[in-house]
């Protein structure tokens, strides 16, 4: 096991109250698994995905484990952390092309990343051109500053960079949204090229695009309001999911072939809940077809198969 | 309901924020005397009240009196109300030509926006002092309102250059093309759709300029080309220093003036501070 | 019933705007009623610059633009305010394009100000009133709120009843569901369907090629400016023939099938072909010395109504 947590519950500090954006949640990412969370906005999807690094305020730890190969991590104490990220744990945030220093040329901006964590860039510094070369990129980007590189550029640099160090796991969070299809199909296949090479151990690949999902992720979960609603190997997701929510969800989605004189979608009726005052039990009760008494209470996030993981009480 | 609640929170932050709080409170405070003030020391700043000459304060003249016996705080209270005065107008008049030459080169661009940027940047360049002292020296009689005038046409380069970069960045969104689709007219767009998005930095750019006008009233009443009818703060130090308050240690003379212009321009520039920290909450300290 | 007619937007950049940059060059295509057209690209490909040429957001270069055969590039204040009677747009992102310190509604209060000054308050409100059924909204649910009040897709309906207010014919619709939730977006394009049913022509400005797929009569796929391909929706998907297209097709993640190995040449953005065709630096069928590198290959008709940029076909 890369990766297990346990009742994670992240909160967002507000002035009008505490958004409840991540609610007791329990799974596990096991070596060599690209696993997809999938969900839509204000799932909680990013709040998982940066508390696991990064859990600063307004983010708020109200309780839960997390460990790491079998060692606790930190979480909750930002100083703690600092040992485990960058070497242990990794992210590429949503606008890492914009995260770079745009005085700063690449190399410098490298060389200053790696002395805060205590290593050499002389070292490593083969290792490094040897990366660049895999994902296409010249070794003279070192002497280039940000801007003079393309948006494909600098996300493919930034997946370098965060890889460098071999971390045990790697956050991608929505690292394709902002991609054309060309360069976010070679964006993802490199993800997985990463894990085949064994850059990174483990992958959590956060993003709303099931589809990408369905192209590089090994399993895939599904959240809804805060809440872990399904989570299986990606062809059961996509093919056979049992989840209400993801079957709608699923369902909804259009696809090259499909039109509407022929098989017209249906979205979800309703609207996502306002996580600052949630309603009791499962979260999408309201939408759901399917919901009865039992659903005032919140589900358990169960195995109801190998690796097949639901939280609904009617599939228990 | 979201303005009540926009209102709230503007008001818990502000309630809140300290540099607005003091700022506003000695504002406040210099406004009171200076409104207040006349009406209990008479209305003759000038009169020679006291036979004895200069006198340190007591409990008859709060202020003590000047070398020919006014009551220097008959004399500060009004120009209290002068120097106010300068602020609002002076400032006003810089404000709204900013604001138009602004908002008409932001939201026009192209080559309106080169003619207004280049007479911008021509007018920011002459050296405003000289040209006040010219204008001011040219008029033998000068009243408050003219001094306000002269300095309000030529404070302006400043604010329209900062609400042009505003101008600029909302007239690309989308509400205003909207707004072009709707068939409004430019003039409306602006005031209707862009003008209320910038309240805030509208009232910014004024109380910049109000410290501004202020402070440039101060500089041409001490060198001598005040109002010749009237008192004001800076004339006081200009009377002060004339008669030798400075060698002769009537500090009650030229104290008060002039800790008050810099208390009050002090008092602006930290609102201006504060209220910068209530309306963007990036700055907001947690 | 619209028509470009070879537009082409050119920006002056650089200092002393001594540079060129070619937005959009020499784009021509027609609408008919009660069409849906998608307009495919990816970034930079110039979708966005015709759907605001065709609203008069941004001036045209050279060329002209129809509507019924007016020609309507040129018209200013009242002929302009007329134009937009009857051609409206919807933008991606549905925050934006609300005023955030005022009221949603104000963007039907504008139109009535402007186009409906003589009607009365309860002609008024029953007008509002069914503009809001036609899109699926309720009334009593999303008027008098503030924008943040209401949700990306009930606030994209909302504007697509603002521009249902006027007698519109045409449509501009850019990334209008790009920023919606995968539960919510597909209801919105069904709304986009059903307007088309009752005669609107659409113009659907997209980079998602299933969208574009799922809804739209005829698609015309962009790339830096210069239409590639263009035809009925299935010839295009099915046979893709401009290399650019096939490209596309390959690349576009799919829920029914993985991504076959298709190597994706991943050069960055060169500069621009002067004369030549546009994806020559990326095309892999393009060779040197070849009309490829001279000549800006013209948009011509391969089988009925399906239309391909190629020198190599």
């Amino acid at each position: 096991m890369t990766l297990q947590i346990e009742n994670l519950t992240v909160y967002y500090r507000t002035l009008r109250g505490d958004v409840r954006a991540l609610e007791d949640t329990t799974f596990q990412v096991a070596d060599h698994e690209i696993m997809g969370l999938a969900g839509e906005s204000g799932c909680g999807k990013t709040t998982l995905g940066h508390s696991l690094i990064i859990l600063k305020p307004p983010m708020k730890y109200i309780k839960g484990h997390v460990a790491l190969d079998e060692q606790e991590l930190p979480i909750h104490d930002m100083k703690r952390m600092n040992p485990f990220r960058f070497k242990e744990i990794s992210l590429i945030p949503q606008y890492a092309m914009n995260a770079m220093n745009p005085t700063r040329k690449i190399g410098k901006m490298t060389a200053e990343l790696l002395g805060s964590r205590g290593v050499n860039f002389d070292a490593i510094r083969t290792e490094l051109m040897r990366r660049l070369d895999l994902v296409n990129l010249p070794d003279s980007v070192l002497d280039m500053y940000p801007i003079e590189l393309s948006g494909g550029m600098k996300q493919r640099m930034v997946m370098v960079l965060s890889t460098l160090l071999n971390p045990s796991l790697l956050i991608a969070d929505e690292i394709t949204s902002a991609l054309d299809v060309s360069t976010q199909k070679a964006v993802a296949e490199m993800l997985v090229e990463f894990r085949n090479r064994e850059f990174v151990n483990s992958m959590i690949v956060v993003t709303h695009d099931m589809s990408i999902l369905y192209q590089i992720a090994d399993s895939i979960m599904i959240m809804y309001a805060g809440q872990l609603a399904e989570k299986a190997s990606t062809d059961v997701i996509i093919h056979s999911p049992r989840h209400p929510y993801t079957k709608l969800l699923i369902s909804s989605l259009p696809e090259v072939g499909v039109r509407y004189t022929e098989t017209k979608l249906q979205g979800i009726p309703g609207k996502t809940p306002l996580l600052l005052d949630p309603p009791v039990g499962c979260r999408f009760r309201d939408r759901c077809p399917i919901s009865f008494e039992k659903c005032m209470e919140v589900p358990p996030f169960m195995e109801v198969e190998q690796d097949h993981y639901v939280a609904c009480w009617r599939e228990f | 309901m979201k303005k009540q609640r926009n209102k709230n929170e503007f008001l818990y932050f502000a309630l809140r924020n300290v540099k607005l709080l003091i700022g506003f409170s000695v504002i406040l405070l210099f406004l009171i005397t200076g409104l207040v003030g006349p009406l209990l020391a008479g209305n003759e700043p000038f009169a020679y009240v006291n036979p004895l000459g200069p006198q340190p304060p007591s409990a008859e003249y709060w202020f003590g009196t000047t070398f020919f016996g006014q009551d220097v705080f008959s004399q500060f209270a009004h120009g209290l109300q002068a120097t106010f005065l300068v602020g609002i107008l002076g400032g006003g008049i810089g404000t709204i030509i900013g604001i138009l030459i602004g908002f008409v080169a932001g939201y026009r661009g192209g080559i309106v926006d080169e003619i207004l940027n280049v007479f911008t940047n021509i007018v920011l360049v002459i050296p405003t002092l000289a040209v006040l002292l010219i204008i001011a020296a040219y008029f033998e009689v000068r009243s408050i309102f003219s001094e306000s005038l002269f300095i309000g046409i030529t404070a302006w380069p400043w604010a329209a250059r900062a609400i042009r970069a505003q101008t600029f960045s909302l007239r690309t969104r989308d509400f205003v093309d909207l707004a072009r689709m709707s068939g409004m007219k430019p003039l409306k767009i602006i005031f209707q759709e862009i003008a209320p998005n910038m309240m805030s930095y509208l009232v910014m750019t004024f109380i910049l300029q109000f410290g501004g006008a202020i402070l440039n009233a101060a500089t041409l009443d001490f060198i001598g080309l005040g109002p010749t009818n009237a008192i004001s703060l800076g004339l006081m130090m200009q009377h002060a220093v004339n008669w030798g308050a400075l060698q002769l240690g009537h500090w009650w003379w030229f104290i008060p003036p002039g800790l008050a212009i810099t208390a009050i321009v002090g008092a602006l520039y930290t609102m201006n501070v504060g209220l910068d920290e209530v309306f963007n909450p990036k700055l907001r300290e947690t | 019933m619209l028509k470009l007619d070879n537009v082409s937007k050119v920006y002056r950049i650089g200092t002393f705007g001594g540079k060129e940059l070619h937005a959009v060059s020499n784009v021509s295509f027609d609408v008919q009623d009660g069409e849906v057209i998608s307009l495919i690209g990816e970034s930079g490909s110039g979708k966005s610059t015709i759907g605001k040429m065709i609203l008069r957001l941004v001036s045209l270069s050279s060329g002209k633009i129809e509507l019924d055969g007016v020609n309507i590039s040129v018209a200013k204040g009242r002929a302009l305010k007329e134009y937009y009677r009857y051609v409206q747009g919807v933008f991606q992102d549905p925050f934006s394009s609300y005023n955030p310190i005022f009221k949603a509604d104000r963007v039907f209060d504008s139109i009535r100000e402007e186009f409906y000054p003589q009607l009365d308050n309860q002609a008024w409100y029953h007008r509002v009133g069914s503009s809001l059924h036609a899109v699926g909204l309720n009334p009593e649910h999303v008027l008098n709120k503030f924008p943040h009040q209401l949700s990306g897709g009930q606030l994209q309906r909302f504007l697509i009843a603002r521009a249902l207010l006027l007698d519109i014919k045409f449509l501009v619709a850019d990334e209008i569901i790009s920023m919606l939730d995968a539960s919510t977006r597909i209801d919105v394009l069904n709304l986009l369907a059903e307007l088309k049913e009752r005669g609107l022509s659409i113009l659907f400005i997209t980079h998602d090629l299933s969208l574009a797929y799922y809804i739209s009569e005829r698609a015309v796929i962009l790339y830096k400016g210069c239409i590639a391909e263009m035809g009925v929706t299935e010839k295009v998907y099915e046979n893709p023939m401009h290399p650019y297209t096939r490209m596309l097709m390959a690349s576009v993640p799919r829920l029914d099938r993985k991504w076959e190995d298709v190597n994706i040449e991943l050069k960055g953005q060169s500069s621009e072909v002067a004369k030549g065709c546009v994806y020559y630096d990326r095309c892999p069928l393009a060779a040197k010395d070849q009309e490829c590198v001279k000549r800006r290959p013209p948009l011509l008709e391969v089988t009925p109504d399906h239309l391909v940029a190629c020198w190599k076909l």
